[in-house]
């Protein structure tokens, strides 16, 4: 189905010619950065999923507070809607513009406000990098919990927005579990704090409903982040399986023992390859699968876990074991995980990350229902697994140059996504729905929890400018898409030639 | 898969009282009559009263899932959260929030709608924290899910958490999914003396460290501190710090509040402070060093005061914080227990409250005279 906004089915909007909203920004906003020629708004005209483009009709680009706080004010008595952006590296078509909306890009709030040592926290604006804040911690020997491989191009109010998580969630959390505060701007270009630099906050916990809305509830302008102290060292495991079952198992041995690891990946034959291809991480290229283990915390235990986990990885059937050497190897062996999308992504013209996730006592089954769906669409698929959260990236490798490849790409990953519903998981653990996964949420979500969903948002942004057409799907879209897919049901997916590579 | 752990025979009766609940919640819309949702009956004293029919969720009970290797547990809210934590505990796991239960008959429902964790809070998280999901009675009458079952799940806006401390404010929950964690291997209770404000000073300083803190109170010139985590480093924390043993029911006296400090014949009134981490001794009128009680490594002091309550919300605001009264002078109810909330912040209160409820049927007036 159609990925482009589509009035009759994501709901209506007064169209306003780019000339006359120029015209009253320009006046409102004199000082404010507004791009309105084509050449300019190209460069913004998708995120990190490239696949999903429309061209903006204007781009904003404040420096201050009072610049988008203005900004909101006009675009609501105008009726235009907003699509904020931080970093684009999102990979859900989240902050995909609106042909006939602005797109408020905050790349330039790019301050750390305050380090705060005693307390441990960091305050922010939201265009910040992740990767600077942890940088900026260091010399007090603190750290940002929450990793996102993309650490070093995504903003952190993107994370908000998204509850952005990382290789080492299982132990230390996601960004809701890491941020205590958060200003925002309504819609009605109002400033709200959410949350406090206190441990609660009296209310609801609207900082828990904020954090991954996408940006469909207010525009998120300042952060405080909780800093936690850099562990005394961390070790990091490397075990080997000539069986992706086996591989998946011993993940849940681990945690049997009782252990929690800072970090526990999985990848499988063809992204262990692509990454050893890519960074020369030092990965067995002829194993079936690799479970990447850190263990980390004070020395004393962390020798008494690594002995734990070896012995739980050999019972498990490991064919190999190896412990990173020193600070270099562990870094080493971490970057080929942190960068197997990239790595994939030279293996083929293009590559479609899915992001669902699964009971882990699923994965066996889940693994073998995408190598069975990947054959039946014809298409390569490479496995990157959270495997402590049980949150799956399978990449899709497909050529958009060929014709009808992308749609089947992309009709593959729906089928993944359903399988993770099956199973009782959800269609995505950390990367948002955005407007690519707009679609399966008529899959996991009965009418009924979609009206509830669409009750909340009604409380913050009534007349549907923040971002609309995201996340939660008209009853329209769900329609339409359940009579696509009765109509369309199970095709025979066309073999594609052998895939090049 | 592999299980190493059987789940227990657990003694815990299982019922699904779902659809009952749910005529009721519909009958009580439809006639517009509001409802009074209880759990146990132990945290009443928290929050304003409600005027509403009483509605039981005692007959809605079991844990519906339960694999320790999935770190994951979903239980019915109606569920004594003894029971559940026994469940936990012969597997090895616990929840990590360590809620108080204020009673034998808490529930793990009014954990949720209450939102309060015990002493492990600063280090392990709260009880937000730790859901994954729920199951609600909406005001149509409909079970609905949100959330999940798994480890991360962003599908959605996050109305589970939106659900812990709103008091069954928004509607009613009938199920709960959350992540739990192992029991710590080693645990250790220790007792220094030392004067309040250095004992603040040294909190901060071993905030900065990483050290397997996971409870620390200052009360009567001491510092109460627990250490858990892996053997080796709990015996090499406790050598280093020194100090006396204290006997490790502390932390459950402390968190239910039985403690000498607590006294119910004490007539003054109860306050709790919620404050930024290395917030200084706070100043106010006639008060001094025994009349607070410093937990969650100053984080969460409670404080016996008659003085005014708007005197104790500035001092807590100026601090970065917030003040609630628990328990009113004489032990009287309290009209206003939760700190008044800024305009804007009111406004989208009440629209979320007008959306999700706008009749008013699930426990008006809990949090705020205003919803
Ligand atoms: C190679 C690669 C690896 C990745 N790895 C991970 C990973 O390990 N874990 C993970 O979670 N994600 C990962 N991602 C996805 C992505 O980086 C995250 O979702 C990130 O949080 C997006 O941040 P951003 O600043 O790029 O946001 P954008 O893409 O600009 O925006 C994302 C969404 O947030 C909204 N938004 C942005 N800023 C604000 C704001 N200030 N206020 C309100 N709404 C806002 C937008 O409207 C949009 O809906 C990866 C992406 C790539 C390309
Ligand atoms: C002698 C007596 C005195 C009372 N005095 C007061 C009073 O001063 N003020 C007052 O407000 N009430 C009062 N009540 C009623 C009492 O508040 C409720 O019975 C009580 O709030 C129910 O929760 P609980 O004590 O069992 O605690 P919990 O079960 O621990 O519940 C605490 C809170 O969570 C809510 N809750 C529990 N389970 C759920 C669920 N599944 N879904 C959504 N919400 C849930 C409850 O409504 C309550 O707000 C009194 C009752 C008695 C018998």
């Amino acid at each position: 189905m159609n990925t482009h906004f589509d009035e009759r089915l994501d709901g209506g909007q007064p169209g306003r010619d780019q000339s006359e909203v120029l015209a009253d920004l320009q006046q409102a906003l004199p000082g404010m950065t507004l791009l309105h020629r084509e050449e300019d708004l190209r460069p913004f005209e998708c995120d990190g999923l490239s696949a999903y483009r429309a061209l903006p009709m204007l781009v904003a680009l404040p420096e201050t507070l009072e610049q988008v706080e203005t900004l909101l004010k006009r675009c609501r008595a105008l009726g235009v809607p907003v699509v904020t952006r931080g970093a684009g590296t999102g990979l859900s078509g989240g902050a995909m513009p609106l042909s006939h909306g602005v797109l408020l890009v905050l790349s330039r709030f790019n301050r750390i406000l305050e380090i705060d040592p005693e307390a441990r926290t960091a305050r922010v604006q939201p265009g910040v990098r992740n990767l600077a804040i942890s940088e900026a911690a260091s010399p007090y020997g603190l750290y940002y919990a929450p990793d996102p491989s993309s650490q070093i191009a995504c903003s952190i109010g993107g994370n908000v927005a998204e509850n952005a998580g990382g290789v080492h969630c299982l132990k230390y959390g996601l960004t809701v579990h890491n941020v205590i505060k958060v200003e925002v701007l309504t819609i009605e270009g109002e400033h709200m704090t959410l949350g406090s630099d206190a441990l609660d906050a009296p209310g609801f916990d609207l900082l828990a409903l904020f954090t991954g809305s996408e940006g469909m509830l207010g525009v998120v302008t300042e952060i405080t982040v909780k800093l936690l102290p850099k562990p005394e060292t961390a070790k990091v495991l490397m075990a080997s399986f000539d069986d992706i079952e086996k591989a998946g198992n011993a993940v849940g041995a681990i945690i049997a023992a009782g252990i929690i690891p800072g970090g526990l990946e999985m990848m499988d034959n063809l992204a262990i390859r692509a990454a050893e291809d890519f960074i020369g991480a030092g990965y067995p290229v002829e194993a079936e699968a690799i479970l990447l283990c850190e263990l980390d915390g004070v020395e004393a235990d962390v020798d008494d876990d690594c002995q734990t986990v070896r012995r739980v990885l050999e019972k498990a059937g490991a064919t190999d074991i190896q412990q990173a050497r020193d600070e270099a190897e562990r870094a080493l062996f971490w970057a080929g995980r942190k960068n197997a999308f990239p790595a994939v992504g030279r293996m083929s013209p293009d590559y479609y990350c899915m992001d669902g996730t699964i009971p882990r006592r699923e994965l066996a089954r889940v693994l073998k229902g995408i190598g069975d769906l990947g054959e039946a669409y014809g298409l390569r698929v490479a496995n990157v697994f959270h495997a402590g959260d049980g949150n799956m990236h399978p990449l899709i490798l497909f050529d958009a140059n060929q014709p009808g490849e992308f749609e089947r790409a992309e009709e593959l990953g729906g089928r993944i996504l359903e399988l993770c519903v099956e199973v009782g998981g959800t269609i995505t653990g950390e990367h948002g729905v955005g407007r690519e996964k707009i679609h399966q949420m008529c899959v996991q979500f009965s009418p009924g929890e979609l009206t509830t969903f669409r009750a909340a948002k009604r409380a913050f942004d009534p007349d549907e400018l923040l971002n609309p057409g995201k996340n939660i799907p008209t009853p329209a879209r769900c329609s339409e898409f359940r009579l696509t897919k009765s109509a369309g049901d199970a095709p025979a997916p066309t073999r594609a030639p052998e895939s090049q590579g | 898969m592999v299980t190493t752990h059987d789940i227990p025979q657990h003694d815990i009766q299982s019922q699904d009282a779902s659809e009952a609940l749910a005529e009721r919640v519909r009958r009580a819309e439809a006639e517009g009559t509001p409802l009074r949702i209880v759990g146990g009956d132990t945290k009443a004293f928290y929050g304003r009263r409600v005027e509403g029919e009483a509605l039981s969720t005692r007959e809605h009970r079991g844990i519906t899932e339960y694999d320790p290797v999935e770190l994951i547990v979903s239980v019915r809210t109606g569920t004594p959260l003894r029971e559940l934590e026994a469940a936990l505990a012969a597997n090895g796991q616990m929840l990590p929030c360590e809620p108080p239960h204020f009673g034998d008959d808490a529930t793990v429902g009014g954990m949720i709608a209450t939102g309060l964790s015990g002493p492990r809070r600063p280090w392990a998280g709260s009880v937000r924290d730790f859901v994954l999901g729920t199951r609600i009675i909406t005001r149509q009458g409909s079970e609905q899910r949100f959330g999940g079952q798994v480890m991360k799940n962003v599908a959605g806006y996050d109305l589970s958490r939106l659900m812990v401390g709103a008091q069954g404010t928004l509607g009613l929950i009938t199920e709960v999914s959350m992540k739990v964690l192992p029991l710590p291997g080693a645990s250790r209770s220790l007792h220094l003396d030392m004067p309040l404000a250095r004992a603040l000073d040294k909190l901060s300083e071993w905030g900065r460290q990483p050290l397997p803190i996971t409870a620390a109170a200052w009360l009567d010139g001491a510092l109460h501190l627990r250490l858990e985590g892996g053997p080796s480093s709990v015996a090499a924390t406790a050598e280093r710090l020194g100090g006396d043993a204290l006997k490790p029911d502390f932390w459950e006296a402390l968190r239910e509040q039985r403690l000498a400090f607590f006294a119910k014949d004490d007539s003054r009134a109860l306050w709790r402070l919620s404050l930024p981490h290395h917030t200084p001794l706070i100043e106010l009128p006639g008060v001094n060093d025994p009349d607070v009680l410093y937990d969650w490594a100053g984080c969460q002091r409670w404080l016996r005061s008659d003085l005014d309550a708007e005197a104790i919300r500035q001092a807590a605001a100026r601090a970065g914080g917030h003040a609630t009264c628990l328990r009113g002078a004489g032990g009287a109810a309290v009209d206003e227990p939760f700190t008044p909330l800024p305009p804007v912040l009111a406004k989208y209160h009440r629209n979320l409250k007008a959306e999700l409820d706008p009749q008013g049927i699930f426990n008006p007036g809990r949090l705020y005279a205003a919803f």
